[in-house]
């Protein structure tokens, strides 16, 4: 099992964060193009789960899943986005997105006076404290999964 | 600053007289800063919906509340759980127009207002105006335009504090950038 990556979006589309782990391929175009096609994607997925639904939504999109790599997703009623994206033996882990937002990301860039909202976070803390926390985690590991 | 690990939903002790004061000394230096005091207002207004933005966040990560369906179920998270989590109060909710858009929050206790009295020469300032931009935009971060405004107010005389909150309209989401 393992982590590949992680984006934080703000509702506006910004991608406020990336880190990436264990990522052995990549996109061949500029990081904003990915951010941009990333965030389009999710837009689309989260208003297509919205509109087919054949039942009443309450978390809305959670993950989905490839032969190769899963994406979990998670969404504040802010509209804060955070994306990770794990190898396939992971199960689901809104927890650990949630403690990313509320743990890390409230406490190292909300209620940093000098962070701007919505921009692209400067925090060196904030981005040591993110790297430690996913590489604690029971998931985190370079193993074969 | 050194911090527990843990937050959870545990509330921090803080002497609500050393946030009264603190506000009471900001409302001060603006009065003597603005010439008028509907500069005033502006000004608290304008500061408490920059606070507004941010302690939303800090709203939601500490409450498992989720997304309103309703301004009802807006009204109630307001009044029972959010005044309840910062300045330990539980306003009543009452006056609910006929169309459910605007509803008028009873504030029985006001702690901002603990130890003040208005000077003559400060008729038309709003005290506790810095709430009403904290709830704009706290709401606004949740996709809703509202209006809020004190109607009643102890310190000018009235028997009680009473925000009226008015739902203007509901703030669409943003198409990504070349969508469409």
């Amino acid at each position: 099992m393992t982590v590949h990556n992680l984006y934080l979006f703000d509702r506006n589309g910004v991608c406020l964060h990336y880190s990436e782990w264990h990522r052995k391929k990549q996109a061949g175009i500029p990081k904003e193009e990915e951010y941009k096609l990333m965030y389009g994607m999710l837009f689309s997925i989260r208003s297509f789960v919205s509109k087919m639904s054949p039942l009443d939504m309450k978390d809305g999109f959670l993950s989905f899943q490839t032969s190769r790599y899963k994406l979990h997703y998670y969404e504040t009623p802010t509209g804060i986005k955070v994306v990770m994206n794990t190898d396939l033996g992971v199960g689901p882990i809104r927890d650990v997105l949630h403690h990313i937002y509320s743990a890390l990301y409230v406490e190292f860039v909300v209620k940093n006076p000098l962070c701007p909202l919505g921009q692209t976070v400067q925090s060196e803390l904030f981005r040591s404290r993110l790297d430690s926390y996913v590489r604690s985690l029971p998931f985190f590991s370079a193993r074969a999964g | 600053m050194s911090r527990q690990a843990n937050r959870g939903t545990e509330s921090k002790k803080m002497s609500s007289e050393l946030f009264t004061l603190t506000y009471g000394a900001l409302v001060t230096q603006l009065c003597k800063d603005y010439e008028n005091d509907e500069d005033v207002n502006k000004q608290l207004d304008r500061m408490g919906y920059n606070i507004g933005v941010r302690l939303i966040e800090d709203f939601l990560a500490r409450s498992n509340v989720g997304r309103c369906h309703d301004f009802r179920e807006t009204a109630d998270v307001i009044a029972k759980v959010a005044f309840k989590m910062y300045l330990g109060i539980t306003p009543s909710i009452t006056n609910w127009s006929p169309a459910g858009d605007e509803f008028s929050l009873i504030l029985e206790n006001n702690p901002l207002v603990d130890f003040v009295e208005l000077p003559d020469n400060h008729s038309a300032l709003i005290y506790s105006n810095l709430l009403c931009g904290v709830l704009r935009g706290a709401l606004e971060m949740v996709q809703m335009a509202v209006e809020a405004k004190f109607v009643q107010d102890t310190l000018k005389g009235d028997g009680v504090t009473e925000i009226r909150m008015r739902f203007i309209r509901r703030i669409e989401d943003n198409l990504p950038a070349g969508e469409e």
